[in-house]
């Protein structure tokens, strides 16, 4: 076996014809990693986890997951996956421990064993107390953490989150991290997520690839993606109305300059020494800094710096975004 | 190679954890079962009851005459006793020739004397109608919720997650159509001399072939209709036609011919007189083997396309 777990090339899906939701993506990811697609809702993260997870058949390309085709060898996939899908997919009517039941049958491990695997699951993600309530009663970090302990049932290789943390606060949100970070190191697990947060990605991942209109448009561990933003950003703005990137430009460490709405995005090396260089050739010319900020580089920077928006931007509305899910739904459905 | 491969999907294991969470989520919402009992009931309580067409035909509703002489250079004919020069026909003779006239046109149409035992039957074909069509809903909400999505992504053979909601929606059917035919026999339904508990088997078989038949065809829609909406409002269009289209309220003889040819075909109308055979009427051997030969004919015809279809989604 190769060390590459999940190896993808060429990877399409295209719905009802025309809507590309993944465009011919390449990307592996080797064992013991966890590894991050980022981007905006509606970017193909979803719909590429989808195909992996072989719900979905890819339109083009193929992918492979422990060396078995995801499209021809679907159930030996199928055992050796754990899924924990953007959605509270556990039955409310059911408790905790029966949904977690249901979830070995499915994978049709003998009762004896998974009577106690499943104390054992709900001990990990602290359900223990609640493991005979309804989950209908469960708040929405419980109710993650329940969908864990279900992708975890079948001792998976290689578990795949889509979206782990969306929709929770920042303390579940963390908490939750840390769980996976737990469970990556007790199971020594593979682990292939999608998030758009920002900070998910670079508290988890491994390494990323940042997704867009269904294409991967940069792959890297975040350090080096900060890096090969090449230095730091430094942020100015001026009083007067005019464009000044040339001058800014002449400085000394001075990479690039972008003028954004007159708030001037400039990435430069050493910018605790830059930015005053800056700000003294502004002056030599008569114009007035009336703002400045420095930054070391995020993936916020990253992210800007590769798909040309604020993360913030891309951030729909959650009507916004059911609908568009609707909409992929009907596409499926049709 | 890794320890997860081991574990060995079957079919039967599946099937048999998809339907126990069906069951126990139908059983943990005793409001639902209640509500689909309570429109047959309804039917059954409020028209059946008030539907008396024996008490219609009876000699109170017609005008009769006091008296009506008869001549008595009147021909006598053989069959009177001779010595006898004249009769005279009143009211309570005449009275006494139609009292039983409700009974015999009830038993001559509808083949028992009252209609409330007719048309409760009908209602057992209405809940395992109802039951069964609304059966693929459950599979839109799960598939709009995701469980399908997690469902699909273990090795769980395909055919458990379509058989269980088949299977589910047919036992669902089944112990409804027991409350609706107790209720009945409490509210008075009148059971033939050729009834014995063991006829209850048939009557299940039956309920069983039609559920199959109706629910596969329904999941599979329900799961390919791309909007939520569609499959409720197709049910709820074609389920009064095809109740007044068959023997459930009235028999077949009765309608215009074109009716009678939906009536003939409409699968219901066979269910119905499937349990009607097996319960309230004198047991026809013959016409009972003819119910079972369509129902079964009906939910192997409609099963296969059905599992194929929602077999050709879940694959694909």
């Amino acid at each position: 076996m190769s060390n590459d777990v999940i190896k993808a090339e060429g990877l399409t899906k295209v719905f009802n014809k025309s809507l590309v939701a993944v465009d011919h993506v390449n990307f592996s990811v080797k064992e013991g990693e966890i590894f991050g697609f980022l981007g905006p809702n509606g970017a193909g993260k979803t719909t590429t986890i989808n195909m992996l997870i072989t719900v979905l058949k890819p339109t083009e390309g193929k992918a492979s997951v422990l060396d078995y085709d995801i499209a021809k060898q679907a159930n030996e996939v199928r055992k050796v996956i754990g899924v924990v899908p953007q959605e509270y997919t556990a039955d409310e009517d059911l408790t905790g421990y029966e949904n977690i039941i249901l979830c070995a049958d499915l994978y049709g491990i003998p009762r004896e064993i998974s009577k106690k695997r499943a104390l054992e699951l709900l001990e990990l993600v602290e359900l223990s107390h609640f493991k005979d309530k309804r989950v209908e009663t469960y708040s929405g970090g419980m109710r993650r953490r329940l969908e864990l302990a279900c992708g975890l049932v079948n001792r998976p290789k290689v578990l795949f989150l889509d979206e782990p943390t969306l929709g929770l606060d920042v303390q579940t949100r963390t908490a939750t991290w840390n769980y996976i970070k737990r469970l990556k190191k007790e199971y020594g697990m593979t682990l292939f997520m999608t998030t758009h947060y920002l900070e998910e990605a670079d508290a988890l991942c491994d390494r990323i690839a940042i997704i867009d209109h269904g294409k991967i448009i940069v792959t890297g561990t975040p350090s080096e993606l900060k890096e090969g933003l090449g230095g730091d950003i430094i942020t100015i703005g001026i009083k007067e109305n005019e464009d000044v990137s040339e001058i800014i430009r002449g400085v000394k460490n001075v990479k690039e300059v972008k003028n954004e709405d007159g708030a001037y995005r400039i990435k430069a090396e050493a910018g605790e020494v830059t930015a005053p260089l800056i700000i003294e050739a502004l002056r030599k010319k008569g114009y007035t800094v009336t703002k400045l900020s420095l930054t070391e580089p995020t993936l916020n920077e990253v992210y800007l710096e590769y798909t040309g928006k604020a993360m913030r931007d891309t951030e729909e509305s959650k009507e916004a975004f059911i609908s568009q899910r609707i909409t992929l739904r009907r596409a499926r459905g049709g | 190679m890794s320890n997860a491969n081991k574990y060995k999907p079957n079919l039967i294991r599946g099937l048999w954890a998809l339907t126990v969470r069906e069951l126990k989520k139908w059983l943990k919402d005793p409001v639902m079962v209640l509500m689909l009992v309570l429109q047959p009931l309804i039917w059954m309580g409020l028209l059946g009851k008030s539907m008396r067409i024996d008490a219609l035909f009876s000699a109170n509703n017609i005008n009769l005459p006091q008296q009506i002489p008869i001549p008595s250079n009147a021909v006598i004919s053989p069959t009177i006793p001779p010595g006898i020069p004249y009769v005279f026909l009143n009211g309570t003779i005449i009275s006494q020739m139609f009292a039983n006239m409700g009974t015999s046109i009830m038993q001559n149409t509808f083949g028992v004397a009252d209609y409330f035992s007719y048309m409760a039957v009908g209602m057992i074909s209405m809940i395992v109608m109802t039951t069964t069509m609304f059966s693929g809903m459950s599979i839109v909400w799960d598939r709009r919720l995701g469980f399908l999505d997690k469902v699909l992504s273990t090795p769980v053979p395909r055919g458990a997650i379509i058989f269980s909601k088949v299977l589910n929606a047919t036992l669902r059917a089944m112990f409804q159509a027991t409350i609706i035919l107790a209720l009945a026999y409490i509210l008075g339904l009148q059971l033939s001399s050729t009834f014995t508990l063991l006829n209850l088997l048939g009557i299940y078989a039956a309920i069983f072939l039609l559920g199959v038949g109706l629910s596969s065809i329904f999941i599979a829609f329900s799961l390919r209709s791309t909007r939520m909406e569609r499959p409720m409002q197709i049910i709820s269009l074609i389920m009064m036609p095809l109740m007044f289209a068959s023997n459930t309220f009235f028999p077949i003889s009765l309608m215009p011919d074109w009716m009678q040819a939906i009536a003939r075909v409409n699968p219901l109308s066979y269910v119905t007189d499937a349990v009607r055979q097996l319960t309230i009427l004198t047991l026809d051997a013959s016409a009972l083997i003819m119910d079972f030969m369509y129902l079964s004919i009906f939910a192997a015809v409609l099963a296969a396309i059905g599992i194929v279809l929602s077999w050709k989604y879940l694959t694909k």
